[in-house]
């Protein structure tokens, strides 16, 4: 295989890495401010995929123009999702709060297929559309975009929580919730803040990733699993570092179905999600 | 039975990062002694307890219990050595009944179900628990657990028992009753190691004092004149109060 | 309910479940019947590393699809009766158990579910990808006639399909409550409750995981072996699928994890949901059951986390 083939191959991964970073950070954010892990979260991205597909099939808008409201549409689910389901798990053992979002993934699931049948769609001429020659290496225009966007919209979070009062509110809650409460932060407010922004993080990437790929009601599933190894591997709760997190996710996928074999390249990714939490429990970067 | 002390802690050392929670830390027990260990908050008294459960390991020194080095190994290993502790933060077994709680630690001693339950109840008797018996472990209060934790040690049959924190967050009335029980387990030839904040428990019960500061042993002696050490009155209150 | 009680109701009950092939012979009413043991039957082995360990697996399909697979090719290469075949499943099922363990158990918590998934994933893209033992296109189990007990396939009727089933579903039972009275059963209990204070107490806490493991590993090759030797067909989407795991955990939950009755409960309601609303929504295909269970999930989780059984009990002890 040559060279060439590689540095392709390690250049897709890198983009695809920002595009489960982004995936990754919502999923980080929530479990860091209550210790529940999403497994909706997949279904999260199929559902704002499909909001995508649906906004250029119904009224023509391209994936580009509907991501605001696709972003906004999830925001306002996740906080649908924790005032109806998460709520009233917070205190309940950790098995119930593991099948409660395994409860609605499957829900989710079922009810795009009931909706919308297995069928995979299509967005078709998108606005972003071509390749893009790079010295000798080909990047596709979309995968670009998403990855830029992805990038941005990871930046965007990592401002927002540092840099804004809110955020910094969310820090304190996620580091220790009773001391915030103490200083006048509103706990509730703050979960259902957080599913929001977790939501509309997914909500990104979903929008994004329409642009070039199937969208259809088991999407999830793989990106889910993705993206837990990603939280994994950066430390769950440690937002900033799911970015390099993604990153080695995209080149370890990319250089597993290279180098080994394509149907085993997510098989790889889930064998280094078990060697890392095995040799470094809290994740390459994580904070204990 | 060898002679020699029962526990022999010899240098150790823990850190974590840039904390260093205990600095060669040496002491022994003798069988059948009752030691109290003390310190301020951040001493690294429970360091040291996790230290000698195997619930850490240390980065250097030895301990060894009755000549053997036990230094490395697991907690369930020295637990079957002879040596039971409690919790500072309470662990009951929430879904499980007193009775049930206890046997846990019985079945130590033996495989046989009624052996274990008879054993369990008589663990229970000594504590003063045994009229609870049939309750859920998640009902009792925290003197209740406390002795409930302190059954389920002495279940295991230990021939040392560390106990951290007797009288922390139990009601004034239960006091001198753990106290009492406290008394009666040393008498019955358990040799214990009490981590204790309240000064007026742990100067009458002990035969020895440990003071830790810092990670590190400032005063080991009778109850008596570690009470006056000047390095122990500093640590605790304060240079002002050194006469 | 007074002992007494409680042992004829059992005995009766037993009498009826004995009686119903002999009264029932469509063979759709016995194919939910045979479904409901053997789910209930996973689910219980499941529930013992789940429920009373605490060890929440969520891809405990790989020692279903292992019994299942094991004994299949046994008897395809080898011609070894499937009843020998069954027994090399429970072998299989509890090594490859005991190695899984072995890493995943040193992780807690979240860490340990999704680990359990990943390694769900990981061996069924292998048995896709593994064409010597059929690959995506699965295999078939060689077809024996006449009906016969020694090859374990009878394809007259249900009947014989359903006495095993039971009979397997009866092992379950027996060995959950030999755990539940033994050292083993508080061990397993001491050490979901509270790790840490289980090991203070001289509780070797991965060594008796291990053996919740194997145990629970082993009957769930047993309940794939008989898969097999059912359905005639197997392949890695029907026995190696995280959805297969998801169910068996939901079968139990429902019905009440860490009970004794919980996952026969829990089968007893949700397959016969399952195969209804299949029917009732004919068109949507599988999607219908699913909108159902993933919604009795989310209920369950938020009302009563301890499933049916749970429930049963608040009702007793309000009234008793």
């Amino acid at each position: 295989m040559s060279v060439e083939t590689l540095l392709q191959g390690l250049v897709s991964g890198l983009l695809m890495g920002f595009v489960y970073a982004l995936i990754a950070a919502g999923l980080s954010l929530i479990f860091g401010l209550m210790e529940i892990v999403n497994f909706a979260h997949g279904e999260f991205l199929m559902l704002a995929m499909f909001a995508t597909f649906w906004a250029w099939a119904l009224w023509k808008l391209d994936p580009l123009y509907s991501l605001p409201l696709t972003v906004g549409l999830l925001f306002l689910f996740g906080i649908v999702v924790y005032h109806g389901l998460i709520r009233w798990i917070l205190g309940a053992p950790m098995l119930a709060q593991i099948f409660a979002t395994f409860g609605l993934a499957i829900f989710l699931r079922a009810a795009a297929q009931a909706l919308w049948g297995v069928d995979f769609r299509v967005v078709k001429n998108p606005l972003v559309d071509g390749r893009l020659a790079v010295g000798g290496l080909f990047v596709g225009l979309p995968q670009l975009t998403a990855s830029l966007g992805a990038l941005l919209a990871f930046g965007f979070l990592y401002w927002f929580i540092t840099r804004t009062e809110t955020g910094l509110a969310l820090q304190a809650t996620a580091q220790d919730r009773q001391a915030a409460s103490l200083m006048g932060i509103d706990t509730q407010r703050m979960f259902a803040l957080g599913w929001g922004i977790g939501a509309a993080c997914v909500g990104a990437a979903g929008a994004l990733l329409a642009m070039f790929f199937y969208i259809f009601p088991e999407v999830g599933a793989t990106f889910a699993l993705l993206a837990y190894v990603t939280v994994a591997l950066g430390g769950f709760g440690n937002v900033p570092a799911t970015l390099a997190a993604g990153v080695v996710v995209g080149v370890v996928e990319v250089l597993a179905g290279l180098l080994i074999a394509p149907a085993f390249k997510y098989a790889v990714v889930f064998a280094l999600y078990l060697v890392v939490v095995l040799w470094r429990p809290q994740g390459l970067f994580g904070r204990f | 039975m060898t002679a020699g002390p029962l526990l022999d802690v010899r240098g150790v050392t823990k850190r974590f990062g840039g904390l260093v929670a205990n600095n060669e830390i040496a002491f022994q027990v003798a069988a059948g002694e009752l030691v109290g260990l003390i310190g301020p908050n951040g001493a690294g008294k429970s360091t040291l307890f996790d230290l000698l459960t195997g619930f850490q390991t240390a980065d250097a020194g030895e301990v060894l219990l009755d000549g053997r080095t036990v230094t490395r190994l697991r907690p369930d290993e020295i637990s079957r050595l002879g040596v039971a502790r409690t919790f500072q933060k309470l662990k009951p077994f929430a879904q499980m009944t007193v009775l049930e709680n206890v046997m846990v630690g019985a079945f130590q001693k033996t495989a046989d179900l009624a052996r274990a339950r008879g054993e369990a109840l008589e663990a229970l008797e000594r504590v003063g628990l045994a009229d609870k018996a049939q309750a859920h472990a998640r009902v009792l209060s925290t003197g209740q657990r406390k002795r409930l934790e302190l059954a389920r040690a002495l279940a295991t049959r230990p021939r040392l028992l560390l106990l951290d924190e007797v009288t922390g967050g139990v009601d004034l009335r239960s006091i001198p009753g753990l106290v009492a029980l406290v008394r009666e387990l040393n008498a019955a030839g358990t040799a214990l190691v009490v981590i204790e904040h309240n000064m007026g428990v742990i100067m009458d019960i002990s035969r020895r004092i440990v003071a830790l500061h810092l990670g590190e042993v400032i005063a080991d002696g009778p109850p008596a004149s570690v009470g006056r050490d000047p390095r122990v009155v500093e640590a605790y209150l304060g240079q002002a109060y050194v006469r | 309910m007074g002992r007494g009680l409680r042992w004829a109701a059992a005995a009766g009950a037993l009498a009826l479940l004995l009686a119903f092939p002999l009264v029932v012979t469509l063979p759709f009413p016995r194919h939910v019947m045979i479904s409901i043991f053997l789910y209930a039957m996973l689910a219980q082995a499941w529930n013992l590393l789940a429920g009373y360990c605490g060890q929440i697996s969520l891809g405990h399909a790989v020692f279903f699809g292992t019994g299942a697979y094991t004994s299949t090719l046994l008897a395809k290469h080898v011609g070894l009766s499937p009843w020998g075949g069954m027994l090399a499943g429970v072998v299989l099922a509890v090594v490859l158990s005991q190695c899984i363990g072995y890493p995943v158990f040193r992780l807690r918590g979240h860490y340990f579910a999704i680990a359990t998934i990943a390694v769900g994933e990981i061996i069924g893209t292998l048995m896709i990808n593994w064409d010597w033992a059929g690959g995506s296109r699965g295999l078939f189990v060689p077809i024996k006639r006449p009906d016969s007990w020694v090859n374990f396939q009878f394809h007259e009727s249900k009947q014989n399909y359903y006495y095993i089933a039971l009979a397997l579903l009866l092992l379950a039972l027996w060995i959950t409550r030999r755990v539940e009275r033994s050292r083993l059963g508080y061990y397993l209990r001491a050490i979901r409750e509270d790790q840490d204070a289980a090991a203070s107490l001289g509780i070797p806490v991965a060594a008796y995981k291990q053996r919740a493991m194997a145990l629970s590993a082993g009957l769930t090759g047993l309940g794939g072996s008989f898969y097999a030797q059912y359905i005639l067909f197997i392949d890695p989407e029907s026995v190696f699928p995280t959805t297969l795991s998801i169910l068996i955990c939901l079968v139990a939950v429902l019905g009440g994890v860490g009970t004794f009755w919980g996952p026969l409960v829990g089968a007893a309601i949700l397959i016969p949901l399952g195969e209804w609303t299949r029917i009732a929504f004919g068109g949507t295909g599988r999607a219908g059951d699913l909108l159902v269970y993933g919604a009795l999930i989310m209920l369950v989780s938020v009302v009563q986390p301890g499933g049916i059984m749970a429930l049963a009990q608040r009702g007793r002890r309000r009234t008793g």
